[in-house]
């Protein structure tokens, strides 16, 4: 039989010592987090911003500046949103600037491989931040969630371009106004 | 009269297994009529969740001598628990998982006592749990294991040889099934491996392209996540979408319907589309039945000592005829939950700064360029530039203050160390002792300051 006295006793005591209050205890997802962070390597055209400020690393931003391709000049605002489960479960990825763009839908859901059916544990925050910028330099219209902006990039490529470029300086494609972003 | 024959009756099987010596007994095993009552008196469980399993588990225990149980759960009940969740009535719909599964099976097993809490586990408070004698969990979900595994190891303690101290181990029975398979397992943290130990035997939720969803869907499910995914967010602005309001759902699902109809795809129904969002197989009562008795019976074990405990994970395959197999798992030594971690003596005067030097010296860490965290609070961040400069300033801080006062606690720290010539990251999980500070005194002043 386990000590059973001695184990409540002990535990209580434990509780106690901890002020009696509720103190926070990490997930294992956040620990995992920490160590993403601290060893974060950003592209100088990357940032990383943290809204809830310093402890929480369950909620950022990251911004991302193209500097090559369609793109360049852009500037991308990302938000990402991570579960105490990770990295089992690959992190939230919405991109909050409105975007004229073959893999990203105008709600912000965004075609990333390593974001859904290809998320592995041993991938990290670094890794999704790379594959967000390679979006932006090498669009493709093979996987697409704007089916309008993936069509013209395939038969079109100039006029692909002129409609990135007059979306992000803030003007009308089709029927879509998209806000300034350069 | 009639009280006490029902009572021994009830107790019949029971004693064969309390009252008797026998050769497979646990270590600590004392059988008597007095180990019986002790079981009633003196053992609290607590039954996390009050679903398929809970209701078995709440039944199961209760039969089995258990005096003193109490069950959490946040759920209320729907139309769709009834066909295998069989405490609950039609009437008891929208009522409380864990009020009426409580009061019903006190109804049927006199003298037991059931406390509910109906709740979000995270409401409750650490000392709560630390009342339990034994947790039993009937989950569904990765995150509720996660969440409750780390609770109890948040108990364990260890000694100067890193060997667990027994009256801080926090037993644990973790349930679980999906369809026609199952598994129960006995965690005790320290001594087996924990959830987090583990955790790679859930194997990772299946996720659709967001792509195939939006252009080329071929399945019922791939129209479910499209207007789940996809189309939610295009009409409801901003609303988030909740899979247990009944309306959103009936919505998704509706939305789900009409672009079958448009592929000309069929099979879509609110059932499947319940299962796909909320990612559950359909559940199978037998199995519930089966695993949960075999949680019930590791409970009393652990309780009573009757028999050596499962080592300690049982798989259970009723999907082609009857399978069973017990795998001994080990656990990760350097699990970050349920390890020991380093032990680390400092005077209480030690800056963070000089704490961060100290690791790469500790002959066992060799750890350099540590960024360290203590109970959700990053207390000096090397990277992100943005992270750093917010923490730079707790550097000349003491490590002791910065931890609140606290005699010795648990704190992590990632850095790099050379391995093979080859360096890799590496996160730490660091038991901080402070040396020369009088426990008593400080724990007053923590307790007065909060
Ligand atoms: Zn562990």
């Amino acid at each position: 039989m386990i000590r059973l006295f001695k184990v409540k006793e002990k535990q209580k005591e434990l509780a106690e010592a901890n002020g009696g209050s509720p103190l926070k205890r990490q997930s294992a997802g956040e620990l995992r987090l920490h160590k993403d962070m601290s060893e974060l390597n950003l592209p100088k055209s990357c940032a990383i911003s943290f809204p809830n400020g310093k402890d929480d690393l369950m909620n950022f931003e990251v911004s991302i500046k193209p500097d090559e391709g369609y793109y360049t000049g852009g500037k991308f605002l990302f938000s990402f949103e991570v579960s105490p489960i990770y990295p089992h479960d690959a992190p939230k990825v919405k991109c909050k600037t409105k975007v004229y763009h073959p893999n990203i839908d105008l709600e912000g859901n965004v075609c990333l491989n390593i974001l859904r059916e290809d998320w592995k544990p041993v991938l990290n925050i670094n890794t999704i931040v790379y594959g967000l910028y390679h979006l932006f330099t090498e669009p493709n219209h093979e996987d697409p969630l704007n089916h309008d902006a993936a069509a013209v990039l395939r038969d079109n490529p100039k006029m692909f371009e002129s409609n990135v470029r007059r979306a992000m300086t803030g003007g009308y494609v089709g029927q879509t106004l998209f806000p300034r972003c350069i | 009269m009639v009280e006490s024959t029902v009572q021994q009756s009830r107790s019949r099987d029971l004693d064969k297994l309390l009252l008797r010596p026998g050769n497979l007994v646990g270590p600590n095993f004392e059988p008597g009529p007095g180990l019986r009552e002790d079981l009633k008196e003196y053992v609290r469980v607590l039954v996390v969740g009050a679903g398929g399993l809970g209701c078995e588990l709440l039944k199961d225990l209760a039969l089995s001598g258990f005096r003193e149980i109490e069950v959490i759960d946040m759920d209320r009940i729907e139309v769709s628990n009834l066909n295998r969740q069989f405490l609950f009535r039609l009437e008891d719909v929208g009522k409380p998982k864990a009020e009426v599964a409580a009061r019903r099976v006190m109804q049927r097993v006199a003298g037991v006592n059931i406390v509910p809490h109906f709740c979000r586990i995270e409401d409750k408070e650490l000392d709560f749990y630390s009342n339990f004698s034994i947790i039993a969990l009937g989950l569904d979900s990765i995150e509720a294991r996660s969440y409750i595994n780390s609770v109890a190891c948040s108990f364990l303690e260890y000694d100067a040889d890193d060997k667990p101290q027994e009256e801080t181990v926090k037993p644990m029975v973790d349930g679980g099934t999906e369809g026609f398979q199952g598994h129960a397992r006995v965690i005790m943290p320290g001594i087996t491996p924990c959830f987090e130990c583990t955790i790679w035997l859930f194997p990772p939720q299946v996720k659709f392209p967001l792509c195939t969803l939006a252009e080329t869907p071929r399945t019922a499910a791939h129209c479910i996540e499209y207007a789940h995914l996809i189309k939610w967010d295009e009409v409801h602005s901003g609303e988030a979408f909740d899979p247990d309001d009944p309306e959103h759902m009936k919505w998704v699902y509706d939305e789900a319907n009409k672009r079958a109809e448009l592929f000309g795809i069929p099979g879509v129904t609110l059932s499947l589309t319940q299962g796909v969002v909320k990612n559950i197989i359909p559940a199978i009562a037998s199995t519930n039945a089966i695993i949960s008795a075999a949680c019930a019976l590791e409970t009393l074990k652990i309780a009573s000592g009757c028999s050596k405990t499962l080592s300690n994970y049982l798989t259970y395959n009723g999907a082609e005829g009857l399978h069973t197999k017990v795998t001994e798992f080990v656990r990760d030594k350097d699990c970050l939950v349920c390890g020991p971690g380093v032990l680390i003596e400092l005077d209480a005067s030690v800056t963070l700064q000089k704490f961060i030097e100290l690791l790469e010296e500790h002959p066992k860490l060799l750890l350099s360029k540590a960024s360290i965290a203590h109970r959700g609070k990053n207390l000096y961040m090397q990277a992100p530039p943005v992270l750093e400069e917010m923490t730079r300033s707790n550097l000349s801080k003491s490590l002791y203050d910065l931890m609140g006062k606290i005699p010795k606690d648990v704190v992590h720290a990632t850095g790099t160390t050379n391995k093979n010539d080859k360096k890799t990251s590496v996160l730490r999980k660091l038991r901080v002792v402070f040396k020369g500070v009088d426990e008593i005194t400080d724990m007053e002043t923590a307790a007065g300051g909060a």
